[in-house]
């Protein structure tokens, strides 16, 4: 518990050399990603095969209350499963038969592996094989692990992205050069980055995952890929192992990430440099707008970022190329060198970085540094407010619009407002 | 295996981890993995609770299976300790690491720690969150309080009592607290220990001097409260003192242990639940429909508040309390109910609708089915929201509690004058459900909506076998009904139309029907 020692020892760190953390992980697992894949994927139910803890999460982690049935649930596993006295995959038919019989518009089912069904090894891709069997054509049955063993919060949609490109046809090789933007946006954001495509003279691109289960694209040699979000090494894997190629950028955040990854999209595809800033050079001058009303708030300010999505290199790029902000800590989960290594190039090298987490020492660093603004999860939140420090919830990174240019400026307003706030408060914890 | 899609009770662990964070000076130390983490912002986001809960998870990832979990959670619990220096620490299983067997007791007591540890068994495949509560909190009463001798008295002392129950994210029991003790402090009867709300383990060891124990919440704390009695022959008030009727039988039930007079306490100047009820305002909440359902303790209790004290019919009452099903079947006996036992969400839905009710009180999930279909509603229960923490003092016990119950019950429902208006003005074109607010009219281009009048066109469906159809004349009749009774209206007239062997559905059936349910 020595405060100055563990400060030191994240100093030290560098993208090149973090400092790895191993011990309490203070983020969800990536069961939580169905939150935001659900409403994306609108006839896909996901169905966690799991405990009454993965319910009670999914439940409290988007603060649920049921307005429509959603299109998640948990098959809850009992003490009857376990004890061998009911067959599992017997089980998990009736569930399913019933719950499918119970909504036709489901077209896709997803079979969600949890921390207890990985323990116990219940063989989902197994299950999903033999549900595929009754069921496909007309229903899918899809199986991954959003386990809290396996994967954080974002990985959840990595598995799940992995899972449905092991599932697209295969692209004939004749086919004209594709683009596949790979990523769950907000549908505002990819609708303008679809007229932008289009403005640019791209006609074959598409976006994984796609907003209905039936629109998956097919793909092969000639499929160029690019990342809309940091945290989908295993889906690039997969997609390079299926022979499409990646397009190296830096994430669409900010005007200028996003002209930055439109512009290596243009280059792949041979669009001119003069239509090119033709196209972006409207939105690129109302994102550097829109952002310039919240740099005076955050400009010089210090913010330390504690792991949760894995977006923070992203994040922390942005705040300090567009507002100026000074970057403590870039806190993440797991750093995928490759992915990230844009972001890092317009980054000091003097920022600490940390991978992986034991929390009560990075809460000691954090406090050690007295940063001006915490991005953290909603479990430290209030207890950082509540000793007088300022606090934004990384979980609306993941929840709400903030790729491309006209969301630029929402996006540097997200950092900005717990500070605007305080300073508007006169009343004080 | 069982498909859920929302539910009242988190797993047991839960439950432990509400008495931890009740308590001062205890420390979890949880074996789970990453994810299970989310359990603090119950704490920090619903409670808007400004300390992180005192639990540490190990966080075990799928490498470590197999291999070196139980190092893993002896270093958690070793740093735990040292970080935190509680006076004990609780030690237990999450759902997964109940299946991969490391016995965190076990490992704890290899630690040689120099302070108590207190291992807990929460099968979370079978059990539940209040269970997981209630078994914490009589683990930790036996481990502090067992084998203590009473502390003499001196004769003539004021008689002592514990209040035993109150918890994090608990309805309202950081108000009900303080309302019990100005109870208790009219009476003369001094508060040993408060647990599990603001005690240390420390205070667990002081809870056998007490003369008797207040149970205020039987879902926690029956089990402890039974031991004590069992233990150290300590009596228990098992009066719950939500309402004006139960905070009496309390005051007295009290008062004859400590052997005071309750005269003093039980005349209240500030119960104002009497008289409201009494004056004639509330004529208009005569009968009115009532559906409860939530915990046990607070389900039983508003049903009597409800029937008793303003006059309500209780249309519905259940419980996802499965142990305490009795409670709830021997209250629904009383008031000619049939008793819902369910935890599933949907059923409790399709009971509200079907029971037709005026007013549902409920857990927040019921205020959501309530608010979609339109029916004025208050919540009694956990488990909540954020928002049934106020800011404001807000207790459900005692005299100022029923105050709370009053305001909080009746103000959602239509005021008794403006019923009148609304029931003799049937046709104002301002009361019609598509009316937009008249002071909006300016900007919404127009107060009202027209329906469509297609089905004036149409035809009279030809009656079929057993098939209802309704008489233009009668479905202009009924749309003059209020829209928020309309639906009822409706479901009552086909209910009595089919009863009838009536297949067309006239003026002269709507009126018979009315006739028929006329209370």
């Amino acid at each position: 518990m020595d405060a100055p020692d563990l400060k030191s020892a994240a100093c030290g760190s560098s993208a090149a050399e973090p400092l790895r953390q191993r011990g309490q992980h203070e983020v969800f697992c990536g069961l939580t990603s169905i939150i935001w894949l659900h409403r994306k994927m609108q006839d896909a139910f996901f169905l966690i095969v799991g405990s009454r803890t993965c319910a009670h999460l999914m439940q409290s982690a988007a603060g649920v209350m049921i307005f429509a049935e959603p299109r998640f649930g948990t098959a809850i596993i009992d003490e009857r499963d376990l004890a061998g006295m009911a067959d599992m995959h017997e089980e998990l038919d009736r569930v399913v038969d019933r719950l499918l019989s119970r909504r036709p518009d489901i077209k896709m089912l997803v079979l969600v592996g949890s921390c207890p069904s990985e323990v116990i090894k219940l063989d989902l891709d197994r299950a999903a094989q033999r549900l595929n069997k009754v069921h496909a054509p007309d229903r899918r049955v899809l199986a991954y692990s959003g386990s809290g063993i396996e994967t954080t919060f974002t990985q959840g949609e990595d598995n799940f992205l992995t899972a449905l490109v092991r599932d697209m046809p295969v692209q004939s090789e004749t086919a004209p050069a594709s683009l596949l933007v790979v990523g769950a946006m907000s549908d505002i954001a990819e609708d303008q980055f679809e007229r932008i495509f289009r403005s640019l003279g791209l006609e074959d691109f598409s976006f994984l995952p796609a907003r209905r289960s039936t629109e998956i694209p097919a793909i092969g040699p000639n499929t160029r890929y690019i990342l809309a979000q940091p945290y989908l090494g295993t889906t690039a894997s997969e997609l390079e192992r299926r022979g499409a190629q990646r397009i190296e950028a830096p994430m669409p955040l900010g005007e200028e990430g996003t002209t930055a990854w439109l512009r290596a999209i243009a280059d792949t595809f041979g669009v001119e440099a003069e239509r090119f800033d033709a196209i972006t050079g409207p939105g690129r001058e109302r994102a550097k707008k829109a952002v310039a009303h919240y740099r005076e708030t955050l400009e010089g300010k210090r913010i330390f970022l504690f792991p949760d999505s894995q977006l923070e290199p992203s994040i922390a790029r942005f705040l300090h190329r567009e507002t100026g902000a000074e970057i403590v800590e870039i806190g993440t989960p797991f750093l995928h060198r490759r992915h990230t290594q844009p972001e890092f190039d317009l980054l000091p090298d003097t920022v600490a970085v940390s991978e992986g987490q034991d929390v009560d020492k990075q809460i000691d660093r954090c406090r050690a540094a007295d940063p001006d603004l915490i991005v953290c999860g909603m479990g430290l939140g209030n207890p950082f407010e509540a000793e007088g420090r300022a606090t934004k919830w990384s979980i609306e990174l993941v929840f709400s619009p903030i790729h491309g240019y006209e969301q630029a400026g929402d996006l540097a307003e997200l950092f900005a407002r717990p500070l605007s706030r305080r300073a508007a408060l006169e009343v004080a914890v | 295996m069982q498909l859920t899609i929302w539910t009242y009770e988190g797993p047991p662990h839960v439950g432990a981890m509400r008495i931890a964070a009740s308590m001062r000076d205890l420390h979890f130390v949880l074996h789970a993995p990453q994810g299970d983490t989310y359990a603090d912002l119950l704490f920090t986001m619903i409670e808007r609770r400004k300390t992180r809960p005192p639990v540490t998870y190990t966080t075990f990832q799928a490498r470590d299976l197999g291999g070196d979990t139980a190092e893993i959670f002896k270093t958690a619990c070793r740093d735990a300790v040292e970080r935190f220096t509680p006076q004990a620490v609780l030690v237990g299983s999450s759902c997964t690491a109940e299946l991969i067997q490391d016995d965190p007791g076990g490992l704890a007591k290899t630690l040689g720690l120099s302070i108590p540890v207190i291992p807990l068994e929460l099968p979370s495949y079978q059990k539940k969150e209040n269970w997981g509560a209630a078994e914490t909190f009589y683990q930790l009463i036996r481990g502090f309080a067992g084998g203590r001798t009473p502390e003499p008295k001196e004769e003539g002392a004021p008689k002592t009592c514990n209040i035993l129950g109150p918890t994090s994210l608990g309805f309202r029991n950081r108000d009900d607290i303080v309302e019990v003790q100005k109870l208790l402090a009219i009476l003369g009867v001094e508060v040993n220990v408060i647990a599990p709300l603001g005690a240390s383990p420390a205070d667990l060891t002081r809870i056998p001097n007490a003369d008797f124990n207040i149970l205020l919440y039987p879902e926690i704390a029956d089990t402890a409260a039974r031991w004590l009695e069992r233990e150290f022959k300590q009596p228990t008030v098992r009066t719950v003192p939500i309402g004006v009727g139960a905070t009496h039988e309390f005051i007295r039930e009290v008062a004859e242990l400590a052997g005071v007079d309750p005269t003093p306490a039980l005349l209240s100047e500030e119960e104002r639940l009497s008289w409201y009820s009494r004056s004639i305002d509330s004529n208009y909440l005569t009968g009115k429909r009532v559906f409860i359902y939530g915990d046990a303790t607070h389900a039983v209790a508003a049903a009597r508040v409800a029937e008793k004290e303003l006059g309500f019919k209780v249309c519905g009452l259940g419980t996802y309390a499965r142990e305490f099903a009795r409670d709830i079947r021997s209250a629904a006996k009383e008031y000619d109910v049939e008793p819902l036992i369910t935890d599933d969400h949907l059923e409790v839905e399709d009971a509200i609708i079907a029971a037709q009710p005026e007013l549902v009180l409920g857990t927040q999930m019921e205020r959501h089915v309530a608010k979609r279909l339109r029916i004025p509603c208050a919540v009694i229960s956990s488990p909540i929201h954020v928002q049934d923490f106020p800011a404001r003092y807000s207790p459900q016990m005692g005299f100022e509690g029923a105050n709370v119950i009053f305001d909080s019950w009746v103000h959602p429902l239509t005021m008794g004058l403006e019923e009148h208006l609304l029931t003799m003005f049937r046709d104002d074109f301002e009361f019609s459900d598509n009316a937009q607010a008249s002071h909006l009219a300016a900007i919404g281009g127009g107060s009202e909506h027209e329906e469509p009048a297609q089905e004036e066109d149409q035809p009279e469906a030809p009656a079929e076998d057993g098939v209802l159809s309704w008489a233009n004349d009668a479905e202009k009749e009924l749309k003059k009904i209020p829209f928020f009774v309309r639906g009822k209206a409706r479901r009552n007239t086909e209910a009595f139309a089919a009863e009838q062997g009536v297949s067309l559905i006239t003026v002269e059936t709507l009126y018979d029907a009315k006739a028929h349910f006329a209370r």
